[in-house]
């Protein structure tokens, strides 16, 4: 058996290695199966990491790597390391590899080398997000990952797809510029605290008790980084470039924007501003809050009136990511675990309902509800699947959604952070308006008299389409019925995190005292 | 003999195990489709087999038991919170499994016949099991949770069961909304669950019945509230009923199950479960008796108006159903469960009748096609009935039998419940708990009653008895009585048991005092008192014996006043013109219950309108142009990056990958090495 160590460094690049043989062949199909083999070994190499993850010790980082520091001062390096906010991300960004790659079998066909070539870019990236211990390295993948999706949007994506690219780039860009900034501070701020280097990006090293940074340090930081993170989300009023960008991006894209790349900013809000900032954190928590609310509501209301289907589920992806920005921020095991499921259950179901949607696209050539109706008919098995992911997506208990939303509820309703259950309260009339918005949504597509010619010849799915829906849907029910087998990986390490965080936020308050 | 740790499990997974079967392989197998019998014998025995192993149970188990709870595994379980999937069997729950496999079973049978012309038999019987499925998790789950989950795939499988026939968009309609009204329901009983856990740090039923200590009255209030708020979603009560009329859109069959026997009574089953927290907040209760006979009388009198059969049918269980929240909103949590099982018993009974004589209506239609005479009718429309008992001999005795039962004559089912729901609401009124205003609720549910078996004796003998009336309205359709038959054995054998279930059901809550009257010594002939006491947190009775007997002759007397005027206007084939003596009686009033009070309306006109449309036309707009106009703005770079843009865009995409790879792996070698 191979050192896991060596695998999840395997794992990350191995992408990029099937990248290079694609290169190479530049025969279609032969580039197609390139694709499909690279992601599907990418995919069994993360398996061993799963299985040899210690989930008693999660809190601290496993299967790392540390490469000699960039310069004798600098302590900047190559550090990566799964635990247990990363693992489950991890693994769902490697399922979705060979996900990705099935469903754009049939449907690019220009350019088939460079599209694939992006994929396995993007994966190598994201992948590199999560595994990244040191926070320029992270840095970079974040960074790196924006690229391939400009691509495949920008290339690939629909008619309108200059328009909503450049939305998408400029919007990250800048708040990617001002993590940057962010992230030079902060590391010169971490390198005096060493003692030994002049700058320091090792994250153990920031979130631990070492680094104490001050209260005004901390507030600027913490916006700094939270704007690119809020941007990435998105969260309210951060959201408008990913209606353009999901409507306009290839299948792929939209599933893998979903996915994985909006991950990255609740994710980061975990890893960076939860654990290095808790000052900040707290005083901006009932702010980010009232954003999430709002996100959830809002999103929610605009998702309920749209025409086109992609546009909708994109909504409902404002809606539903302003929950884990709720949970996140509610500072407590039961919503930050909620919020960490919610992570992977938004991946699951809302890539399932975008890969659902690419599926009738391919076919029909058109996103527009009023161009469907009553499709069931001809399409039961598509009719099936389109309705375990809205049953998934507007939270039924039994399925995965569920268990996202009630651990963040219950635990924001009883958060300390926001002093009122109202939050709670107000983010669970979005329980109502999902049913309202994916209801309907479903009824205008799948139901009502199969009145239009196009729609009658269509052609149900095909043995590819369910083996790629499959997967998502298992899992699906698995966390659904089963959650504590998923929730365990992270448990220990929100408890060690949160319980890090108030030490340190009274460590920040004795120092700032005692100035 | 077996046990719970083996039965409970069986009980349910087999519904389980029947959805998975049924509906994976006439999903991916065309040809199993059309396996219609071996599909609903499947269906039926997993059903069926849990309703045995609900018997063994029960057998096994003695009133005054402590619960047993079977623990599978964790469900969830981080931080403070833990909750298992994990079963509880007790007197109730097995109360329950019995109503719900039992009448189940029996429907399951029937709609093998009223389907067996479906193409969509494999769907359907795959929903049914999934529903049983849930249902027995609502009532069987040991937790809060567990309960919830049961309780939304009730509702779920509602949802696919009212839009079974979807391509009629008013029928999904009726099924959407029958979930949002639900799920409006849901969005409260979700925060009272959250404040529970706030308090206690558990979910589990004897946790939170064991430390209701901790709670304050506040908090106790607002529970109750928002927890009987959830109930009205679910059990169709004022502000949120309007849905069950309309999910009547569904096959006859769900109807029965779903919309009258089951699902509908979850509310009432919550409510029992946690009673010793309601007997704690004396003004939720009252709450909970008002809108009980509120929505009790208002939907009694909709009931008078209609003609179509299955919703005068459905006016009638939402109505009932308030008789039950009256009950339980006066203390009397037995008696409420006691009306679930014989409503369960008459009106499954009158809904699956009813269903027998759309068949028939049906058929006669195709008759008429047959012969070259293309009418079309309304086969719901009881205007278009009359004498159908000439016809349908089983499905008319059977249908009566139920409707003497819900009118509460003596000594059918129907009688014994609702008259142990009037004692305790009249009980409640003398005592310090509630107050007097439980007399005049008391005064409500008599006059509900009143209209109750005059509204069924309505639809009774309009359907069944004078004459057919359909060749009067459609001159073209004479010789339609040819196509009328009685449907076949495996309709009417469930019709005959829920017949016999109608009259005899009521004998297991026969009151005591009738015994006692003569005796003088306490009498134990109340079996479900006896086998629900410890878990129904009953009020006491504090009525004298002579009381008692006064009240239960004035619903006597209500009941028949209520049948011989419905027999004096309706008996003799002159529906048309009784209808438009009351309505020229009440002149207003009368329009008011024609269009049921205008709630439909006034939920659209108030609510659902203001919403979408604030959403379309200010949201929407408003996201685009404001949200994402300040962002163009500020960044003033559309122009600008046009142009960048069409520098990278040279279409040379291997050249921008091979580039990229060129710079990642420069980057990454510089950080390794």
């Amino acid at each position: 058996m191979l050192d896991p160590t060596l695998l999840l460094n395997l794992t990350i690049f191995f992408p990029l290695f099937g990248l290079a043989v694609m290169v190479l062949v530049r025969n279609e199909l032969a580039v197609k199966w390139t694709a499909l083999l690279t992601t599907s070994a990418t995919f069994i190499l993360s398996l061993p990491l799963l299985f040899s993850f210690d989930i008693a010790n999660s809190n601290l980082p496993q299967f790392l790597t540390e490469g000699p520091r960039i310069l004798e001062s600098m302590d900047i390096k190559y550090l990566i390391g799964l635990d247990g906010l990363s693992i489950l991300l991890f693994m769902l960004t490697t399922l979705f590899g060979p996900i990705v790659v099935l469903s754009s079998w049939t449907s690019v066909k220009k350019q088939t080398t460079g599209y694939y070539s992006m994929l396995m870019l993007l994966l190598t990236a994201s992948l590199g997000v999560f595994a990244s211990l040191d926070l320029v390295l992270f840095y970079i993948f974040f960074e790196l990952s924006l690229i391939p999706m400009y691509f495949l949007i920008g290339i690939w994506g629909g008619s309108d797809r200059i328009k909503a690219t450049l939305k998408f780039f400029i919007y990250t860009l800048v708040g990617s510029l001002l993590m940057l900034v962010g992230l030079l501070y902060l590391g010169y701020d971490a390198g005096i605290a060493t003692g030994i280097y002049e700058f320091t990006s090792d994250w153990r090293f920031i979130s631990g008790e070492a680094y104490i940074p001050g209260l005004t340090t901390q507030f600027w930081l913490f916006l700094a980084f939270a704007f690119a993170f809020c941007i990435k989300v998105p969260l309210f009023p951060f959201h408008t470039w990913l209606p353009y960008a999901h409507t306009e991006a290839p299948t792929a894209g939209s599933v893998l924007l979903a996915a994985i790349m909006l991950k990255m900013g609740t994710y980061g809000l975990v890893r960076v501003n939860l654990t290095v900032f808790p000052n900040a954190f707290m005083e901006f928590a009932p702010w980010m809050a009232i954003l999430a609310v709002i996100g959830v509501i809002y999103g929610a209301l605009v998702a309920m009136v749209q025409k086109d289907v992609k546009k909708l589920v994109a909504y409902s992806s404002v809606s539903h990511l302003g929950f884990v920005v709720l949970g996140i921020f509610a500072m407590n095991t039961i919503a930050i675990q909620g919020a960490i499921i919610q992570m992977i259950n938004h991946g699951l179901s809302t890539g399932a309902l975008f890969l659902i949607v690419g599926m009738i696209y391919d076919r029909r050539h058109s996103r527009q509800i009023k161009d469907f109706g009553g499709i069931a008919k001809v399409v039961p098995v598509f009719a099936v699947m389109f309705m375990i992911a809205t049953l998934a997506s507007i939270g039924l208990p039994g399925l995965n959604g569920f268990i996202g939303e009630f651990l963040i509820l219950i635990g924001s309703f009883q958060s300390e952070l926001y002093a009122k259950p109202v939050y709670a309260i107000l983010a669970a009339t979005g329980v109502i308006l999902a049913a309202v918005y994916m209801l309907w949504m479903l009824q205008r597509v799948m139901f009502g008299p199969l009145d239009k010619d196009e729609n009658k010849a269509l052609t149900d799915l095909n043995w590819r389409e369910i083996g790629l829906l499959v997967p998502l849907v298992i899992f699906m029910i698995w966390i659904g019925i089963r959650s504590a087998d998923f929730t365990q990986y992270s448990e220990k390490w929100v408890q060690s995190a949160l319980e890090a965080s108030q030490e340190k936020a009274m460590l920040v308050l004795q120092e700032d005292l005692s100035k | 003999m077996l046990s719970a740790e083996v039965l409970a499990p069986i009980i349910i997974g087999l519904p389980l195990a029947g959805f998975l079967i049924n509906g994976l392989f006439g999903l991916f197998l065309p040809a199993y489709r059309e396996q219609k019998t071996w599909i609903g014998i499947l269906a039926t025995l997993m059903v069926f087999l849990p309703f045995l192993g609900g018997i063994a149970l029960f057998n096994n188990f003695q009133a005054g038991d402590p619960a047993q709870i079977i623990t599978l595994f964790t469900w969830m379980d981080t931080g403070s919170l833990s909750l298992d999937i994990a079963y509880r069997i007790d007197q109730l729950s097995l109360t329950m499994i019995l109503v719900v496999t039992g009448v189940g079973s029996l429907i399951h049978l029937y709609s093998m016949g009223y389907m067996s012309h479906d193409e969509g038999f494999w769907k359907f019987f795959a929903y049914l099991n999934l529903f049983i499925f849930a249902m027995l998790n609502l009532v069987m789950g040991d937790n809060m949770m567990l309960l919830f989950l049961g309780w939304e795939g009730v509702g779920v499988c509602s949802y696919l069961l009212i839009g079974f026939w979807y391509s009629d968009m008013a029928k999904s309609d009726a099924a959407k909304k029958a979930f949002i009204y639900n799920r409006v329901g849901d969005f409260a009983f979700l925060i009272a669950v959250f404040m529970i856990f706030q308090q206690i740090g558990s979910l589990q039923f004897d946790d939170i019945l064991g430390s209701l200590n901790t709670f304050d009255s506040n908090q106790l209030f607002w529970i109750g509230l928002l927890l009987f708020i959830g109930a009205t979603g679910k059990s169709a009560q004022i502000p949120l009923f309007v849905w069950l009329p309309d999910a009547m859109a569904g096959p006859t069959s769900v109807s029965a199950l779903i919309h009258a026997a089951t699902m509908v009574t979850s509310g009432i089953y919550l409510i029992t479960r946690l009673s010793p927290l309601y007997m704690l907040s004396p003004e939720v209760m009252m709450i909970v008796a008002v809108i009980g006979a509120l929505t009790a009388i208002v939907a009694a009198t909709i009931a008078i108006t209609q003609n179509d059969i299955k919703r005068v049918l459905a006016y009638s269980t939402v109505s009932q159903l308030g008789y039950m929240f009256l009950a339980l909103g006066a203390g009397g949590f037995t008696a409420a469960m006691f009306h679930v099982i014989t409503h369960a018993f008459f009106k499954a009974c009158l809904f699956l009748g009813s269903g027998s004589v759309i068949h028939a209506m049906e058929h006669a239609e195709h008759h008429l096609h047959h012969k070259g005479k293309h009418v079309h009718f309304d086969p719901q429309d009881i205007r278009n009935m009359g004498g159908l008992r000439s016809y349908m001999p089983s499905t008319y005795k059977t249908f009566l039998i139920a409707t003497i039962a819900i009118a509460g004559i003596p000594p059918l089912a129907g009688f014994f419940s609702k008259d142990e729901v009037l004692m305790h609401a009249f009980n409640a009124g003398g005592t310090e708990f509630a107050g007097a205003m439980y007399y005049v609720l008391w005064g409500v549910g008599m006059i509900t009653a009143f209209l109750t078996a005059f509204y069924m004796f309505r639809l009774t003998l309009t359907t069944f008895h004078g004459s057919f009336k359909l060749p009067n309205r459609y001159p073209e359709a004479a010789g339609a009585e040819a196509g009328l038959h009685e449907s076949s054995w495996n309709m009417t054998l469930p019709l005959w048991i829920l017949a016999i279930l109608s009259i005899a059901g009521g004998w297991i809550g026969i009151p005591n005092f009738i015994v006692e009257t003569f005796t003088h010594e306490p009498a134990h002939i109340n079996l479900l008192h006896a086998w629900l006491y410890g878990i129904a947190a009953d009020m006491k009775i504090s009525l004298s014996h002579t009381a008692e007997w006064i009240l239960m002759g004035v619903s006597v007397f209500i009941a028949v006043t209520g049948v011989t005027l419905a027999w004096r206007m309706y008996g003799k084939d002159n529906q048309e013109a009784s209808d438009a003596k009351i309505r020229a009686r009440f002149g207003g009033l009368y329009e008011t219950w024609v269009q049921k009070y205008r709630l439909d309306e006034f939920y659209e006109g108030l609510v659902v309108h203001p919403i979408v449309k604030f959403s379309d036309r200010f949201l929407a707009v408003f996201d685009m142009k404001v949200v994402d106009g300040v962002v163009n703005f500020v960044g003033g770079f559309t122009r600008f990056s046009g142009g960048v843009l069409r520098a990278f865009h040279t279409g040379i995409t291997t050249n921008y990958a091979l580039f990229l790879i060129i710079g990642v792996i420069l980057v990454i070698a510089l950080m390794i090495f």
